[in-house]
């Protein structure tokens, strides 16, 4: 029997629907279930009061210090990197081998468990470079774990930049410097952000790799030599330590609600460059 | 008298990979007047464009040999800046090709890149700029508003406008109007006659009829070759190889 076309699209759509539907629903329920349990423990005094007896006093000023400063060590290195080298694939080489290779790198370490990049970082820069359990390592193995990332959303947002803007620059006699810092680059720069904050993200929410390059020090940082415990981090050893779910509810939320404004934050941004120039 | 010629080109060859796009062309252009290079896709107009301001240079498939003279020097010598020789010879594209920023900063987008900051400079560039390209009128009190909001002919002319700022000494024009009405035509058409009292103009036009509106000489190419050039009205009216005579008048093509 032959099923008219109409019915076809009636049954598709209806299964679309419920798809998604689903998909919004779930994530809905787990926010929901995350901020119920957590927004009662977000004081004012959990925000700016340190951690006191191993987290079951006091607040989690320290971790969310740490979070800051691990996510901002990771994007002003991985930045600059994963830029530069979408730039170079992009913009400097022809395919090539070389630029086979390097893709394939990336793609590959993107792939990669963070638990691998944990021990990676813990090997290189806590053992090897002498760093120590500190800020700067778990910054810099968060780094490399975010680079392919960059590299990726850099590299589709530089090739989407219509060919015909370089020509201009060129035409009108602009360098290969000119060209791309001045008519690339602002077209590229929404994507680009997208992939940095792709990458904040994945540091604030990041815990095998920091667990094992940071540590899990409670203290307040005093430089970046010194151990840190991120609030993902924080948020696991409360939970699987046991030492208080409701505790590590609110870290959660807290979590969750800085993610959520990053994004917010970051789609601004974009809008805003966006709209200034179309 | 005949006037100087301001391009000279001779057995110039190009080729692309294996594929030889001009084939010994050798062709002389004279300053102040417009020149229209004509025929068929695939004949190899686009690509002179592309040799006479090495913007194949961006492609390392290509290949030219022979000479491009331009007022008596060759411009692949090794002591011919190559950005310069861009700011002399200015191109506009057959895709009208504005950048995502305001009508301003597009017009002021090729000063800028040559290094001019000072202000009142530039305001008066732009302001010359548009005002050759009659679009002063209808653009002048929305400067600062992004340059993709214009029309498709104002995009155009807009393009030409930021060319015409980096006062070139000649501008070439790759089937500017093609993907425009007839209104926007004519009116690119008509700043084009203003303009070849002050530049050399060199167009490719998108039709059999616009170079037999708007130039003073013209040049039929067909596959790579140079089958012949002359005053147009002569062309138009008396074409000496058949296969000119064919193609203008719509036996093929």
């Amino acid at each position: 029997m032959q099923i008219r076309p109409t019915t076809t699209e009636k049954i598709a759509k209806f299964i679309i629907w419920t798809i998604s539907i689903l998909v919004v629903l779930l994530l809905f329920f787990i926010v929901t279930f995350i901020l119920i349990k957590g927004i009662p423990t977000l004081t004012w005094e959990f925000l700016t009061q340190n951690p006191a007896s191993s987290g079951r006093e006091g607040g989690i000023l320290s971790t969310i210090v740490s979070t800051l400063l691990v996510t901002m060590v990771a994007i002003i290195v991985a930045t600059p990197f994963g830029v530069g080298t979408a730039f170079y694939l992009t913009e400097f080489t022809h395919e090539s081998k070389a630029t086979r290779i390097i893709r394939f790198s990336a793609e590959s370490l993107a792939a990669i468990p963070s638990i691998v990049y944990g021990l990676f970082g813990f090997i290189f820069f806590v053992i090897f470079l002498k760093l120590g359990w500190s800020v700067l390592s778990g910054g810099l193995t968060m780094a490399v774990m975010i680079l392919p990332t960059i590299i990726r959303t850099s590299e589709e947002a530089i090739l989407s930049v219509p060919a015909q803007y370089r020509e201009v620059s060129f035409s009108l006699g602009g360098s290969k410097w000119q060209t791309i810092t001045t008519a690339v680059l602002p077209s590229a720069f929404p994507g680009i952000a997208t992939g940095v904050i792709l990458g904040i993200g994945r540091c604030v929410a990041e815990t095998a790799a920091v667990i094992l390059t940071a540590g899990s020090s409670i203290h307040m940082p005093n430089s970046f030599f010194d151990p840190a415990r991120t609030m993902a981090v924080h948020f696991y050893i409360m939970a699987r330590e046991g030492i208080s779910m409701e505790r590590a509810y609110g870290t959660a939320a807290l979590l969750v609600i800085i993610i959520f404004f990053i994004n917010l934050m970051a789609n601004m941004i974009v809008n805003r460059f966006v709209a200034k120039s179309r | 008298m005949s006037k100087p010629s301001k391009i000279i080109a001779r057995n110039l060859n190009f080729h692309y990979g294996e594929k030889q796009a001009i084939k010994n062309l050798n062709l002389e252009i004279s300053a102040n007047e417009i020149f229209a290079l004509f025929g068929p896709a695939n004949s190899g107009t686009t690509t002179f464009f592309r040799a006479l301001t090495r913007l194949c240079d961006l492609d390392p498939h290509t290949k030219v040999e022979g000479q491009i003279l331009l007022d008596g020097k060759d411009i692949r010598d090794a002591d011919v800046s190559v950005t310069e020789l861009r700011r002399k010879i200015g191109m506009v594209f057959e895709e009208p090709t504005a950048l995502p920023m305001s009508i301003f900063d597009n017009i002021a987008y090729g000063l800028r890149l040559s290094g001019i900051k000072d202000k009142n400079l530039l305001k008066e560039r732009v302001e010359t700029a548009l005002k050759l390209t009659v679009l002063w009128e209808e653009v002048k009190d929305r400067l600062d508003t992004p340059a993709l909001r214009l029309s498709g002919g104002q995009q155009q002319r807009l393009c030409i406008a930021r060319t015409l700022a980096m006062s070139p000494d000649i501008i070439v024009l790759d089937r500017p109007c093609a993907a425009l009405d007839p209104i926007s035509t004519l009116k690119i058409e008509e700043s084009l006659q203003l303009l070849k009292n002050q530049f050399t103009i060199i167009i490719i036009p998108h039709s059999i009829q616009q170079a037999g509106r708007i130039s003073d000489k013209a040049g039929f190419m067909l596959y790579g070759e140079m089958i012949e050039t002359g005053p147009t009205r002569e062309l138009f009216t008396n074409p000496k190889d058949q296969r000119t005579n064919d193609y203008i008048t719509g036996r093929f093509g």
